[in-house]
């Protein structure tokens, strides 16, 4: 069994004792160095979840446990240290005036000496490939790098987990293949866990497990694989799935027997390889 | 209203330090009634074209004809906000435009400025509301208290409240969950059919274009890189990733089965479950073979 | 954009001016201001003008692009002129005009003032074309330092002076952006009376207040995220050095004001 990291136990929150229930009664884990995607419809929640993980908003019921501390005022700003999160819009999450700027920025605040913010500064700009980009503006910037320097900024701080809440909702394809190049790197690399709130079934198909959110409760949790064999009830509750699980399914609809649910090209082919020879 | 842009060019800040080509030696032709799926990475000018549409920007060379209307370098036309009226233009992130007391009062905005009348303003507000998906009884609420979808509900019939007759489309779906832009791309191709617009769409989505545009063009650095019906354009996979653009998923797929299986299926732009028959009867046929 | 105006613009560069230390920057031009207003005569003033103009020419920005920017003063110097040619009744009348007399002692005195209204404009400007804003709030940040002892907010004034200058550009890009949605909605910005054109600007303040107040509620809560708890316990990347150049500069610089006070008592 591997280590536990975040625990949402029994968690329920809304913005007012008047709004409705945004997360309602939510329980799930999140392993050490794991993987998760969490998916779900505009307001089912999502981004709820990315916020009180971080000490953002407070749960109304229910408790969050991050790597054995509980979420409240006594202990966020350590919360915070193991949790960095990259935002929706690239524009306003973006502090410094130039790049280098906006990577001390975390290392300022928990008071990292000079020398040693330069020498990560150098380090993780060259992670995510914006070495070159040292004393540029942000308008300078397309909304990929803007995102790439927000992530390089959350890894010089040397968190436990990077939280991409919508990070690539805002870019262009371009930008999001960057993104996601980056997210896998990292990932390959440092031994951090990941989560990635997403409508891109791309960054879904990445992830090792997914969380599925629906009306603030828990749908579903499962790997992509087992997630998108579900495709029906997906599509129900607002949800996308992959133009080769479709294929794959109408592929059944003609006879051929396609055993293992494929997710991706390769994995089609091979099934239909190993059905022709069998014709 | 027919489209056509005649070697147009286009410079920002011309004669300054700063100037910078965005369009360049650009031509087209638009018949009335198209939909036309303009696809381009960011800074290849797209933005640039749509704004000659209705006159926010006149060509630096080059001239514009839309409709009765001609717009060049030396001359705006004197009936710029007749053009506008019968130009609709719906920009990235429209909620952003969105100012005024009540969804009612906002979706009139537009109307009202272009002199239409009170009645006829309400009429259309009825017809127009239950169309993009809104419910009437948020006619009276703020605006800003509706949720992200809600807001670019509203301000897509602010726009469409106008009744124009060429409809330009800047990525509308961008930020949606994928039901919201399914929802937003039908209500957009129904309304071209039944009101026999002319429909300009940006996007970076290959399978919306597929799906909604009878014409493609694909702009690169400021320039018409490819244009023609989408079967034409995204069958060309080699000269669509030398300008680090996609082919359709469902064209990779093809590709990828000719590739393994030596057998060619014609893209058509048919639907998944045609696509499923034809691979089992090609199947089929490779296993006789044998 | 208006290219015109200069004030305020910063204009990349490396010259001598450029890399000294922006605190030694301020320190000198706010001496330069209260100095100006001790010279009394040609020499004096002769000085001044000759370092103002040294100055420049080591900035390697062309005095034309300087002198051209600064247009709208013009009209204040010009003003400043002809009221004291005006006002002043001092020495002997020159000329006759439409009944008024100009005097010699005027035409001297408006010259000297408008002279120095000249040095002091173009030496501050001189400040922005030459200083990032960002080194310009570094500098103050540091300079207001001992105001911290009274509860003075210093860094909390710089951090908003600083997130201010980045977020120009962004707002700058989304009043381009409402204003070309609000303009295909009918909106005509340009023509009508006047109080048409004011009614036409509601449809562009009020959305760009919303993203504003969005944008600020959103960068505060990304800035919290990334652990800022306010000014105490944080440490800096940005530090400003005094370098062997900079205390050359200030020594020189001395001793052009020494040269003024020696050169006051001349007449």
């Amino acid at each position: 069994m591997r280590e536990k990291f975040i625990e949402f136990r029994n968690v329920s929150f809304r913005y007012g004792d008047e709004q409705p229930w945004v997360l309602d009664n939510v329980s799930f884990e999140i392993y050490k160095d794991e993987w998760v995607a969490i998916i779900g419809h505009n307001g089912s929640g999502k981004s709820t979840i990315a916020k009180l993980m971080n000490g953002l908003l407070y749960p109304e019921q229910g408790e969050i446990i991050i790597n054995g501390m509980p979420v409240n005022d006594e202990h966020v700003w350590d919360v915070r240290k193991q949790v960095g999160m990259v935002f929706q819009n690239p524009d306003n999450q973006f502090v410094g005036t130039t790049v280098q700027d906006d990577v001390a920025f975390g290392m300022e605040n928990r008071g990292i000496p000079r020398e040693e913010m330069e020498k990560r500064i150098t380090e993780v700009l060259r992670s995510v490939r914006m070495e070159d980009y040292l004393l540029t503006e942000p308008h300078r910037l397309s909304g990929g790098q803007k995102q790439r320097v927000a992530i390089a900024s959350v890894l010089a701080v040397k968190p436990d987990v990077l939280i991409l809440d919508e990070a690539t909702a805002m870019l262009d394809p371009r930008g999001r293949k960057e993104i996601m190049r980056t997210v896998s790197d990292i990932q390959a690399k440092n031994e951090i866990s990941l989560i990635t709130i997403t409508h891109d079934l791309q960054e879904v198909v990445m992830a090792e497990r997914v969380i599925v959110m629906n009306n603030g409760s828990v749908w579903d949790e499962a790997t992509p694989r087992d997630i998108f064999a579900k495709k029906d009830e997906l599509r129900k509750i607002g949800l996308d799935v992959p133009f080769i699980a479709v294929l794959a399914d109408e592929l059944k609809q003609n006879d051929l027997l396609i055993e293992n649910e494929p997710l991706n090209h390769d994995e089609l082919l091979e099934e239909l390889w190993t059905l022709h020879l069998k014709m | 209203m027919d489209i056509t842009f005649k070697d147009v060019t286009y410079i920002y800040q011309a004669n300054s330090p700063f100037a910078h080509k965005a369009l360049e030696n650009l031509s087209f032709h638009i018949p009335s009634g198209s939909f036309v799926a303009v696809i381009g990475h960011t800074g290849s000018g797209k933005s640039t074209l749509i704004q000659h549409l209705n006159g926010l920007i006149t060509p630096t060379e080059g001239t514009v004809q839309i409709g009765d209307y001609q717009i060049n370098s030396d001359k705006k036309p004197e009936n710029l906000k007749e053009l506008r009226s019968r130009v609709g233009v719906v920009f990235q992130y429209p909620e952003h435009q969105l100012f005024d007391e009540t969804v009612a009062k906002d979706i009139a905005f537009g109307p009202k400025n272009f002199g239409v009348s009170e009645s006829e303003i309400q009429r259309r507000i009825k017809e127009i509301v239950p169309a993009v998906g809104l419910d009437e009884a948020l006619l009276g609420r703020s605006p800003f208290d509706l949720s992200g979808g809600q807001m670019r509900r509203v301000a897509i019939a602010g726009v469409l409240a106008v009744k124009p007759e060429i409809l330009v489309l800047d990525e509308p779906t961008a930020g949606l969950d994928p039901r919201g832009q399914r929802e937003i791309m039908d209500m957009f191709s129904n309304l071209h059919k039944e009101q026999g617009l002319t429909t300009v769409l940006v996007t970076h989505s290959m399978e919306d274009a597929v799906k909604y545009a009878d014409h493609v063009i694909i702009m690169n650095k400021g320039t018409k890189y490819m244009e023609g019906t989408p079967e034409e354009v995204f069958t060309q996979r080699e000269a669509l990733n030398k300008v680090q653009l996609d082919v359709p998923e469902m064209i990779q797929f093809i590709n990828a089965f000719e590739e393994r299986f030596g057998k060619t299926i014609p893209f058509k732009r048919q639907t998944v479950q045609a696509l499923a028959k034809e691979i089992q009867q090609a199947l089929k046929g490779a296993g006789s073979d044998e | 954009m208006n290219n015109a105006i200069i004030i305020g613009q910063y204009v990349p560069g490396n010259s001598l001016v450029h890399r000294l230390d922006p605190r030694m920057k301020i320190t000198i031009i706010f001496l330069f201001v209260i100095f100006v207003f001790f010279a009394n005569n040609v020499v004096s003033y002769s000085i001044l003008t000759a370092f103002a103009i040294i100055t420049v020419f080591i900035t390697k920005i062309s005095l034309r692009f300087i002198l051209k920017g600064l247009t709208p003063v013009w009209f204040l110097i010009i003003f400043t002129f002809i009221l004291h040619l005006i006002v002043t009744k001092e020495g002997t009348v020159l000329v006759e005009l439409l009944g008024f007399k100009v005097y010699s002692g005027a035409l001297i005195q408006g010259f000297a003032i408008s002279l120095r209204f000249f040095l002091l404009i173009l030496i501050t400007s001189l400040l922005t074309l030459t200083t990032t804003p960002i080194e310009i709030t570094d500098a103050i940040e540091d300079m207001l330092h001992p105001l911290k002892k009274i509860k003075f907010p210093v860094h909390e004034l710089a951090l908003m002076m600083s997130i201010s200058l980045r977020f120009i550009p962004t707002l700058l890009q989304e009043t381009d952006k409402i204003s070309k949605a609000q303009a295909s909605r009918g909106v005509d910005f340009r023509t009508g009376p006047i109080k048409e054109r004011i009614k036409a600007i509601v449809p562009l303040l009020v959305p760009l207040f919303v993203s504003a107040f969005k944008r600020a509620e959103e960068l505060a809560m990304a800035m919290e995220a990334r652990g800022y708890q306010g000014g105490e316990g944080r440490s800096k990347l940005r530090q400003l050095k005094i370098k062997k150049i900079d205390i050359f500069v200030l020594v020189f610089f001395l001793l052009v004001i020494a040269g003024l006070f020696i050169t006051r008592n001349y007449s």
